[in-house]
């Protein structure tokens, strides 16, 4: 019977449920550590650019005057390198892939003011 | 079979007059050819060649300056081919005898040879163009 | 003598996985030569190393292949490594070891679908990538990538595995080896795969020999060479032997693959066993040294050298990636001489090509 060795394996499949998700129908469960997106918290972040320097992409633009965060969805590479870096553990990497978009997408997110509870230093 | 053996490293100076008779010692030897590669130092172009017996690997360094002709080895490993047809693309090294020769048609590229020296501003240009678009697709 | 016609196969062909492009020249359709040629996707990647520093080319790197990743991002950083002269911990080497092996498998899985494909036993093919399916959800699971992993950095790794985590690993590979041993049975002694496969393009031990064939394309014609028996990763420890056949035709590369992909799994089992506690990285200060370092890495495909040049600023002054399907192309061509047209596609598929790997 070695010409029909597939046999079992084609039965056996003929009565389980299939193995594929009816996406986007069906929505997709993510794990826990996915690298899908960076995310910022606004409250804490001092604009020091070290998330800027240490992005191996330049997706990061971070403005000290405006007092702005960009980042350039389409451009992040999700290595999570600006997590790892940054001094007051604002940034968290999310597990939602970005959409695809027929343009490219910018994030800008203005940082508060802050109340400086020392003197300026340097 | 040595442990860590992998941290053995040796390199030999060789003159550009000799590489097709090592080549042809090696041979007999049973060595086998893994790679040949090129590197760009201030006297021209710094040659590597590699070969190997029983997991050990024994490493050639030749330097010559930039529009030398040098003797091709395909005929005693006649794989050198890609090697040689890859530094003459990108390098535009020049060899002598090659047995399967492209030409200069290996590789597909927009300008003739993208990494000599001369010419090195206006291809790395390009290069930081197909990265941001790259990137930006990823 | 026949009328000798000129045929050019790709780089665009519905039975071609890879864009190779391949000169046919045949007479009355046996092929009596084959002339290759490549670079359709050369990307110069190896250039970009002039601009980037040394800790954010491995993003670069691991970008080469997608099939290969782990194994580019664990090359470049041992070659890193070993010319600043680090030692990387141990727990850091064992789950270096136990990613890579992972690799292998979907690789070798993926390898065997497409072989399926290529003579058109679809269901074959849909079953295997099934089953690949969960090695990637388990690097998904662990890395946070499906493919891509951005795991490796130049002094260890940068995330860890705990205790359950790693149980959980071993449970669900050895619940595809169960599913798997149905599926591969059909590879070995199935009637119409063997007709495809058995005696077609035979390499000889002397031709491999003389073409420098690496990888399964060697072992299976009797050269017992294996990059891991150099002593890098854990390999040794762990009791490794190359997996070795002596026929050298389309049949005996694939009993080889299946045979790693089932010392793959035995082998992360005993690393899951054998792995000791401890920090996963060490701090690296200062930047590479004037020097040079030549690293090997055994990639499923075969022997991938990885050559680092420092000049003693943070930018590399050469990075040179030299992957297993660049010399395993002259093997190809002297394959094809004498096999007949319509066993090309499948020809192609045994020596496993990546051309994205080869042409960088």
């Amino acid at each position: 019977m070695s010409q029909l060795r597939m046999g079992k394996v084609v039965l056996r499949s003929l009565f389980r449920k299939p193995a594929t998700l009816m996406y986007p129908q069906v929505p997709r469960i993510w794990q826990e550590r996915t690298r899908g997106h960076i995310e910022i918290n606004e409250a804490d972040c001092i604009l020091c650019g070290m998330c800027q320097r240490k992005c191996p992409s330049d997706a990061i633009i971070v403005d000290r005057k405006e007092r702005t965060w960009t980042i350039h969805r389409m451009g992040c590479i999700q290595c999570k390198s600006c997590v790892d870096v940054c001094p007051k553990k604002c940034l968290f990497m999310k597990q939602e892939y970005t959409t695809p978009d027929v343009i490219k997408i910018t994030d800008i997110h203005h940082i508060p003011e802050q109340e400086k509870p020392a003197a300026k230093e340097a | 079979m040595e442990n860590r053996s992998y941290l053995v490293q040796e390199f030999h100076p060789l003159e550009t007059g000799m590489i097709y008779e090592t080549a042809k010692d090696r041979k007999a030897e049973g060595y086998r050819l893994v790679q040949i590669c090129a590197s760009v130092v201030p006297e021209g172009y710094e040659l590597l060649y590699t070969y190997d017996l029983d997991h050990v690997l024994l490493n050639y360094k030749v330097t010559m300056p930039v529009d030398e002709e040098i003797m091709s080895i395909t005929g005693v490993y006649w794989s050198a081919f890609v090697f040689e047809n890859e530094l003459q693309d990108l390098f535009d090294v020049k060899f002598k005898h090659m047995e399967l020769n492209y030409g200069g048609n290996f590789y597909t590229t927009n300008e003739p040879h993208p990494w000599k020296p001369e010419t090195q501003e206006v291809s790395s240009e390009t290069e930081e163009e197909e990265k941001t678009t790259q990137e930006g697709d990823a | 003598m026949g009328k000798r016609t000129v045929i050019p196969f790709g780089p665009q062909h519905p039975v071609l996985p890879e864009p190779i492009h391949l000169d046919l020249v045949l007479e009355d359709e046996i092929v009596v030569e084959a002339i290759p040629s490549i670079g359709f996707i050369h990307r110069g990647l190896e250039k970009l190393v002039e601009k980037k520093e040394f800790t954010e080319m491995v993003y670069i790197i691991e970008r080469i292949c997608g099939i290969c990743s782990f194994g580019h991002g664990w090359g470049y950083v041992s070659s890193v490594e070993g010319l600043m002269g680090i030692q990387v911990p141990d727990r850091a080497e064992y789950l270096r070891t136990i990613w890579h092996e992972m690799g292998r498998i979907q690789s070798h899985l993926l390898w065997l679908g497409l072989l399926a494909d290529a003579f058109g036993f679809e269901s074959l093919f849909m079953h295997m990538w099934r089953l690949r399916e969960t090695v990637l959800d388990l690097f998904e699971k662990t890395t946070g990538g499906r493919i891509i992993f951005s795991v490796c950095k130049v002094g260890g790794v940068r995330r860890d595995m705990d205790k359950e985590t790693l149980q959980s690993l071993v449970k669900a590979l050895k619940k595809m080896k169960v599913e798997l041993e149905d599926l591969t049975d059909v590879f070995l002694e199935d009637d119409s795969v063997k007709n495809r496969t058995v005696g077609v393009g035979i390499l000889t031990k002397e031709d491999a020999m003389e073409c420098c064939a690496v990888g399964p394309m060697a072992k299976a014609s009797g050269i017992a060479h294996d990059t891991r028996l150099t002593g890098h990763g854990k390999y040794m420890e762990l009791g490794f032997q190359p997996v070795i056949e002596t026929a050298g035709d389309s049949y005996a590369r694939t009993v080889v693959r299946i045979r790693e992909v089932y010392q793959s799994i035995d082998l992360i089992e005993k690393a899951v066993e054998m792995i000791p506690d401890g920090p996963i990285d060490i701090p690296v200060k200062g930047t590479p040294p004037k020097g040079e370092f030549l690293m090997r890495i055994e990639q499923p495909r075969g022997e991938a050298i990885y050559y680092a040049k420092g000049n003693g600023t943070k930018f590399l002054d050469r990075m040179r990636v030299r992957t297993p399907t660049f010399s395993n192309v002259p093997a190809l061509t002297k394959m094809l001489q004498g096999c007949g047209f319509a066993d090309v596609p499948i020809l192609v598929l045994t020596i496993d090509p990546c051309i994205s790997c080869t042409e960088r």
